[in-house]
This record gives C-alpha cells, structure tokens and sequence, in this order.
C-alpha cells in the first residue's frame, strides 16, 4: 500500500517540476489538476477499509482541486487571452534548478522531523515541503496572474498532503471547512483576476505598480 | 448558548441585508445588529457565562477580555457607516452592508474559537469576507491593493494552517487522541513532540503575523488600508488584527505548556520590535496620510507582540493596549475618510489646511495621534507605560530603549504628516471638494465618541475590564 502511495506523491513532486518548466499557462493549469486529481485518489488508498467519509472527502477533493478550479483558472485565461508566461520574475532554468534544490532539501529535510511508525515509510512530509517549496517559487516567480493563482494551489496542494497524515485522528469537518474556503478563495481570487483585467486592460502583475513608497 | 448566539446574529443580519430591497434603509441594518451584539457582549462581560473547557467554541476568559472591544468599535463603525454610505450612494451598498455584518460574525467566531482548526476557518473566512469591501471604490489602485492583499494574506493564511497541522501532529505523534482544542493541547504539554512544536510555532507565527501585519509580513497593510473605505480600515485594523493576535497567545500558551515558552517569547520580543523599527522608518518617510495610519497600526502591532513577549504583566498591558488602540485607531480611520474625501487626495503634497476645510474632523485627526503616540491622559499612554514597567521588571533595558526610541521616531513621523495636512492655507481646488462633502453629526460624532472611549479607559479603566484582562491572564498562564 505504501508503494503506490509513494509512486502518487513522487508523482506529484513530478508534476511540481513540470508547473516551474513549463513557459505554457495551459500546461501549468493541466499538471495542477493532474496533480489535485492524484492527491483526491490518496485517502483511498491510505485507508485499510472502505469509510463512506474518507471516500466522499476524496470524490469532492477530485471534483474541485481537478475540474471546478482548473476550469475557473482556464475560463480566466481564455477571457484575458494569455497562453504564455513572458518575462518572469525567475526564469524557467533557474526555478527548476530551484524546484529540484528544493525537493532535495524537502527529503533531506523530512529526516529532521520525527514521524509515527506508520508514517515512516512514506514519501507525504517531503512531497509536502517540496510543494509548498514550488508554491513558493511561482507566487514569487510569475508575473501573470493565474501563474502565481497556480502557484498558491500548488501551496495549498502541499498542505493538503500534509494534512493527510492526520486523516485518521482529525474530525472531517475541520478537513471539509477548509475545502470549502479553497473553493470560496480560489472564487473570490477568480473575480478579483476579473476585475484586474478589466480596469489595467492585462493580466501582467508588472502594472500593479502604483502603491509604493 | 449566548455565545453561539453573538455569532448566528450578525449572520442572520448580513442575510436579511442580502435581500433587503430598499437601498435607503439596508445600511441601518448595521447600527441595529451592532447594538444588539454590543449589548449582548457587555450583558456577557458582566454576567460571565460557564462553559465547558473541551467545547469549540466559548465565551472564555481571553474572549471577554477582547470582544466587547470589537463589538463597539463596530457599533460606532456602522452608526459612521449610514452616513458614509449616504454620500456613496451611487454605489449599491448590498455587498457592503452583508459582508461587514458577516465579518462582525466572524469576529466573534475567531475571538471565541478554542480548536485550532476553526480558528483557522475564521480567520480564513474573515479574510475573504474583507475582499470585496476593499475594492468598494472600484478604482484600479482598489484592484491592485485587493490583488496585493489576497496574495500575501493567501499565503499566511496557508502557511497558518500547515502551521496548525503541523501542531496537530505534534499531538498525535505525542499520543494524543486527534482533539485539537487548546484545552486539549495544553493539557497534553510536555508530551508534544518538540521539533513539531517548534515547527508549528514558526509557522503560526509567520501566518498569524501576516493577518496582524507584523514586518516583514506588513507589505499588504498600507495598500490595503489606503485603499478601503474608513470603516473597514478601522474593522481590519481594529477587529482582524485583534483575532489574529488572540490566535498568537492561545497558540503560545500551548508551546509554553509544550516546555519551549522562552523560545517563544524570544521570538516574539525581536519580531514585535523589528516591527516597531520597520514602520518608524516608514513612518518617517510615508507622505499619504491614509498608508501612514497603516504604518502606524504595523507599530502597535508590533507594541503588542513584544508586550506578549514579556510575561503575566505583559499580556496584561497588552490586552488594555488591544482596547485602546482598536477604539483610537477606529477614530483616527473614520476622520481620515472625512479628510480624505473634502480633500480629494491623500498626499502632503496635495492636500494642506484641512483645519480650515474640515476644523472637527482635523481636530479629531490630531487628538487621534496624540493618543496613538502615548500622551496622557488617554488609554495608549498607560498601557505603553505598563509595557515599559514589564519589560524593565524582566530585564530587558536594552529593549526598552529600542522601544522608546521606536515611540519616538514613529512619533516625529506621525506629527511631521499630520500638521502638514491641517496647516496652512487650503488650495483653491481643494476649496471647491470641500464643499461637496459638508461636516454633518453622523461623520464627526463617531469618531468623537471613540475619541471619549480612549480618556475613559485612561482616567477611569472600568474595573470590570480590568478583572477581564486579569482572567484572560490567568487562562493564559495556568497555575501549574
């Protein structure tokens, strides 16, 4: 059970990789579904027997993190007519150099962190880190933005995997309020980027330069 | 019950005011909920209700010492809010008025959360909720500002909740049952599993200091605060960062009882001055006066971080600081919003004379600073005082003259800003804006009565909140 529970979340380190590559919005959008898709299925499987919560947790994870939400992010992207990332902050060379140095801290520094027996063998803390690492890099990274939008689920992509490790002890109302919130953010953050486009005539982040001292 | 009860109100309000027809009407919704919540609340902090220590929600001790505080200053906020409204009437105020009763709901929900994970559904709600009421104005800076807010408050709000999981599994890895209140937590104590701990610590504290603007977490503050409208300035200002900081000593009370209190309070101290460096600097630098009042809320916050750091009497003078900077900040944010729109602009450079143009709002303006810059005999002037005698009574001279030179500076700042806008002689311009938006009672009285809060909580602190802040202190740090 471990080993596939592995092979998802190297999976997902994978697809981290492929978001921080990639100068394509459409790709982006597709490995953070692809990603939220994998991560709905891992529930599932960390369970030994069939809980009809686990089980609905997972379905409404797989919904949102892989359609509702890719699809708000793609609807956004063909009213604002962008395909590409032009310019970034940090390149695509340099964040994926970034991206791997940060996957290898995340396992190196997983080993820091004591985990319980039945977590021990698992891939979560790092896969974990490693994501919240990439969120990182394209929130900062990116200057379109529904590429810091994918950056910050990819954030929030980590946390859920690390909120995995608690599935078992946590009540799932705490798990289902936070679902909701991403939903209502993810919502919230598609009507500001709405808004943005109409009032600045451009997605580029770059515009947003009046407030300074 | 009656805690619940602060909560469902406001919602059921902001509901009401959601499908209230009449546009005229709807924003006497606010006042009206406001004044039952504020009675209820003070009805409560007389009569202190009992509750259960495992339940998830409660009218607890820290609770009561901060609440009541929230609820006025909302009060007077919403009877501000019908006449700011009337002068904005060309904008639907629907979204408006429902979404700051829901925040007033919210707000009670985050001060009474005792579970770690709804405390961080509130505070992630309450910073939603806060969206749309800051792009009201719907200007492309309003956009940029929300935009700023959204992201940097989107990334503390997650790294508070990777924070939370990560104490959540200091627990069970220390053998608890998956009970994630704080009673729980405490109890659990020296059996939490240390790196967790610290690990969650320092991510709580960079996510809750990101909702409280501590630097250099503050980016979002002044774009956010110049670009609202008065009253939710003075509610993010006043009643966000309240629960945030509420989140912060709940939080830290379980890492003392984990054995890692001194790490805590270390951290705490240098934040909360780096953060009083950080907007002195700015302070002295900034010159719109609507970012200033955000610089100067980076300084308070950071006033009560380090004041969290330094014990009982700490704690203590922070939460009287709570009270009086919420409630003068409210009268500082709401006189701004007067000047702001006789004047038409925001900067020194633009704008001067307002006390010709706007004698009482300039007036209120400057007695505002006065208090926030510690002169007595206001409320801010005896908590800092208590500040300093705490931190001099542990043995931290050389934070205190940090301290006392931040005061300062932030001192010159503010004044340096604020007599340029009132003195001298009006620009023509200026004259002609003025006239648009006369000084009426339901402008200057509000902030006028939050004004009258700050000297009655410095010559004659109400010994029931006295007894409220010393409970909370109690609660905080539990006899062992």
């Amino acid at each position: 059970m471990n080993s596939t529970v592995n092979l998802l979340v190297g999976a997902a380190m994978g697809l981290n990789l492929v978001a921080l590559g990639s100068s394509r919005i459409p790709t982006v959008i597709r490995a953070v579904a692809l990603q939220g898709m994998i991560l709905g299925t891992l529930p599932l499987l960390m369970e030994t027997h069939f809980d009809w919560r686990v089980a609905g947790i997972a379905l409404v994870t797989i919904a949102v993190k892989g359609l509702v939400i890719p699809n708000l992010l793609q609807r956004a992207m063909r009213a604002a007519n962008i395909e590409r990332e032009i310019e970034p902050f940090i390149g695509f060379i340099p964040s994926l150099l970034l991206g791997a140095a940060g996957t290898v801290a995340a396992v190196a520094g997983a080993r820091a962190l004591p985990l319980l027996p039945e977590h021990a063998g698992t891939l979560l803390v790092p896969g974990a880190m490693a994501s919240v690492l990439t969120g990182f890099v394209l929130l900062v990274g990116r200057v379109k933005a529904i590429g810091q939008v994918c950056g910050y689920l990819i954030l929030e992509n980590g946390i859920y995997l690390f909120g995995l490790l608690l599935i078992k002890s946590t009540p799932l109302l705490v798990e289902s309020g936070i679902l909701l919130d991403l939903v209502v953010g993810v919502f919230v953050i598609g009507i500001i980027v709405d808004r943005i486009q109409r009032a600045f005539d451009s997605l580029d982040t770059r515009k947003l330069t009046v407030l300074r001292e | 019950m009656n805690a619940l009860l602060l909560i469902i109100l406001p919602f059921v309000a902001a509901a009401l005011a959601a499908v209230w027809p009449s546009e005229r009407t709807r924003p006497w919704l606010l006042p009206a909920t406001g004044l039952l919540h504020t009675a209820l609340v003070l009805w409560m902090l007389v009569h202190p209700p009992a509750f259960a220590p495992e339940a998830w929600l409660a009218f607890d001790p820290l609770a009561r010492a901060l609440l009541p505080a929230v609820s006025l200053l909302f009060l007077v906020c919403a009877a501000y809010g019908i006449s700011y409204l009337s002068v904005r009437a060309e904008r639907s105020n629907r979204m408006f008025v429902a979404l700051m009763l829901a925040m007033l709901g919210l707000l009670s929900a985050g001060l009474q959360a005792r579970h770690l994970g709804l405390l961080w559904i509130a505070t992630e709600a309450l910073t939603l909720a806060a969206v749309p009421l800051l792009h009201f104005n719907a200007t492309p800076r309003a956009f940029e500002a929300t935009w700023k807010y959204l992201l940097v408050g989107g990334t503390g709000i997650a790294l508070s909740l990777l924070g939370s999981f990560c104490l959540g599994y200091a627990s069970l890895h220390g053998g608890g049952g998956g009970d994630l209140t704080f009673t729980a937590l405490t109890t659990q104590g020296a059996n939490l599993s240390r790196p967790w701990v610290l690990t969650a610590w320092v991510l709580l504290l960079t996510g809750y200091g990101t909702k409280m603007g501590l630097a250099p977490m503050h980016t979002w503050k002044p774009d956010a605060y110049g670009e609202a409208p008065g009253i939710v300035g003075a509610m993010l200002a006043g009643g966000v960062t309240t629960v945030a900081f509420t989140a912060l000593l709940r939080v830290r009370a379980v890492v003392a009882s984990a054995g890692a209190g001194p790490i805590a309070d270390r951290t705490l101290l240098v934040i909360g001055l780096f953060s009083m460096v950080v907007a002195a600097l700015f302070l002295l630098g900034t010159r719109d006066f609507k970012r200033m009042l955000a610089y100067s809320s980076v300084e308070h916050m950071g006033i009560l971080t380090f004041a969290a750091a330094l014990g009982k009497v700490g704690v203590f003078a922070a939460l009287f600081h709570v009270w009086g900077n919420s409630l003068t900040k409210g009268a500082l944010f709401l006189s701004a919003g007067n000047i702001r729109r006789a004047a038409g602009a925001r900067t020194m450079d633009e704008v001067r004379g307002m006390s010709l143009l706007t004698p009482h709002s300039a007036a209120i303006f400057v007695t505002g600073l006065f208090i926030v810059t510690a002169c007595p005999p206001f409320g801010p002037f005896f908590s800092e005082l208590l500040v300093v005698r705490a931190a001099l009574e542990t043995h931290h001279g050389v934070a205190v003259s940090v301290f006392l030179g931040c005061l300062l500076f932030a001192f010159f700042g503010l004044t340096r800003l604020v007599f340029a806008i009132v003195d001298g002689r009006p620009r023509p311009a200026t004259r002609l804006t003025a006239q648009r938006f006369p000084e009426t009672a339901g402008v200057i009285v509000p902030p006028l009565i939050l004004l009258g809060f700050s000297l009655w909580l410095g010559v004659a602190t109400p010994d029931v909140l006295r007894e409220a802040w010393t409970a909370a202190v109690a609660q905080l740090y539990p006899a062992p």
